[in-house]
């Protein structure tokens, strides 16, 4: 069976919606969140050298 | 070891301030050459002043002299406060500072002397182009250095986006740039023809995509969450709108090229993937604004935030706008029009500037171990004079773009041309003067802000921050 342009495309197109989902599907995924939210605190458990004005330490910190 | 406990400040201190001092001669050679346009005899004929020469050196002064020093700044910042990391390989982040100010000096020079390879946004001739080379290289060196020596378990979103700039302008400039030197001063690009011209607007439009697109973004996922005091509405958010963003902006370039010699079908891709990439867009945009949500009454009183969010707020119209115009019907209208310049500028004055500006105040009193700026009122004021000024500017050229692309459309009962090209210049005029006044503002807010920093630096001693731990894991 001879493989043309038009198949290959179709298949990357194919190919490229199944990546989607999977990043999506990966990044949702529920095993994900606690590693998100760490990551995600990570700018903020990071304290200035001088604390802004009028910002309350955060509790939790160090 | 003293040397181990700090942070690198110095490096950013640096590019923090060229930031500024960029800022002002690139808006600044970008109000003279808008003066040109409303009077042509301004410069007196000479030619190194001539809008054709100057009008390259402000985009790549922008671009590169203050955008690029305001990513090197936030980056060189970002990634060792997320890390918990001094820079890697110091005396080559210094090489960047040094080598990327010769490279604005070497551009500031040939361009006005009408050097140039005439290429858009990369008409810097090829020596020049080695040299950005190895400071591209070294940039990647000790950015993913010190993401490589972290003491923290994940790499932050921020960093994602920055290393995904860093990493695409890479590739871009070595392929758009790829050139046969015939003299010192000039070389021919090593493509032809149509493929020629895709070439460069693929590095085009990926200069918007990673350069002014993702390295800003890197810069909101920083500098929003902590000014807000909030981390990041969704991380999930933020790591699949990286992913799209990069897989989609590579394949948008050929919508500059729309009713060219550029096959059809090429054309149509470039104009699916400029649609297709409003949803990663706005993707970041929201994550952006959301940070905010519960803490909205911070908007009111903090005029740094007020630049971050409008920043984005711009953010999410340039790039619903650029989706509309990358429509082959809107661009026959648009394309070659003032409304480009307007949607440019609604891009690079609203988005990419107001959000260095913003980052910059953030940052610049914790380089100088101040816990905030001089003047804070000073800051709303700068705030409200950019925020008109971007205002009148794109209004302006919204209006002379629409009026200008409908003018040399318009076509008499007998297929003849109803209006003449000059007509449509003459109709401009009133509008290139909204624009020039609008242009001024935003360089007067510029001015305040130097000051400002003036005031917040002089007589400060710098600080370099110490290390923190890594918090516990939670």
């Amino acid at each position: 069976m001879d493989i043309t342009m038009a198949d290959i495309r179709s298949w990357m197109t194919v190919l490229e919606m199944a990546l989607f989902i999977g990043i999506v599907w990966w990044a949702y995924g529920r095993r994900r969140k606690t590693d998100f939210d760490e990551a995600a605190r990570l700018v903020l458990d990071d304290e200035d050298l001088v604390p802004a004005p009028g910002r309350r330490p955060r509790a939790g910190g160090r | 070891m003293q040397e181990q406990t700090t942070y690198n400040y110095k490096v950013v201190r640096q590019f923090a301030i060229m930031t500024l001092v960029w800022g002002i001669v690139g808006m600044l050679v970008g109000v003279i050459i808008a003066a040109q346009l409303l009077w042509p005899d301004l410069t007196y004929g000479i030619p190194w002043l001539s809008y054709g020469r100057l009008r390259p050196l402000h985009t790549n002064a922008v671009i590169f002299a203050f955008g690029g020093s305001a990513l090197f700044a936030t980056s060189y910042y970002a990634v060792q406060r997320t890390c918990h990391a001094r820079l890697f390989a110091g005396p080559l982040a210094a090489f960047t500072f040094w080598g990327w100010q010769l490279v604005i000096l070497l551009a500031a020079v040939t361009l006005p002397l009408g050097y140039t390879s005439g290429k858009e946004y990369a008409e810097l001739e090829w020596p020049i182009d080695i040299l950005i080379t190895l400071v591209w290289v070294s940039y990647a060196i000790v950015f993913f250095g010190t993401v490589a020596t972290r003491k923290v378990k994940h790499i932050y979103v921020a960093n994602w986006f920055f290393g995904g700039f860093i990493l695409t302008v890479a590739l871009l400039h070595l392929v758009n740039s790829a050139e046969i030197p015939v003299s010192m001063w000039k070389s021919y690009s090593a493509y032809a023809g149509v493929q020629d011209a895709m070439v460069q607007w693929w590095y085009g439009h990926n200069a918007v995509g990673f350069f002014l697109t993702a390295g800003f973004l890197g810069m909101m996922y920083y500098f929003v969450p902590k000014q807000a005091g909030r981390p990041v509405y969704s991380y999930r958010l933020s790591v699949v709108h990286f992913w799209a963003l990069i897989f989609t902006y590579m394949w948008a370039g050929p919508h500059h090229l729309h009713y060219t010699a550029l096959p059809d079908w090429a054309q149509s891709v470039g104009m699916v993937f400029s649609l297709i990439l409003l949803a990663p867009s706005w993707g970041g945009m929201i994550n952006g604004i959301m940070t905010l949500s519960g803490a909205w009454h911070k908007l009111r009183t903090d005029p740094i935030l007020k630049f971050l969010i409008t920043s984005l707020s711009f953010y999410g119209m340039s790039t619903f706008e650029g989706p509309m115009m990358s429509i082959k019907t809107v661009n026959s209208l648009s394309h070659y029009t003032d409304w480009t310049i307007g949607h440019v500028h609604s891009g690079a004055l609203g988005w990419v500037a107001m959000i260095s500006i913003g980052s910059l105040y953030y940052m610049i009193p914790r380089l100088f171990g101040k816990s905030e700026m001089h003047s804070i009122r000073l800051i709303t004021v700068h705030f409200w004079v950019a925020t008109i000024g971007v205002v009148l500017y794109i209004a302006a050229m919204w209006i002379a773009g629409v009026m200008q692309g409908l003018m040399w459309r318009a076509v008499n009962p007998d297929g003849t041309l109803t209006y003449s090209f000059v007509e449509s210049v003459k109709a401009t005029y009133p509008f290139y003067a909204i624009r020039l006044l609008g242009g001024t503002m935003f360089l007067g807010g510029m001015f305040i802000m130097a000051y400002n920093v003036w005031r917040t630096v002089v007589g400060a001693k710098a600080v370099d921050a110490p290390i923190m731990r890594p918090a516990a894991a939670h």
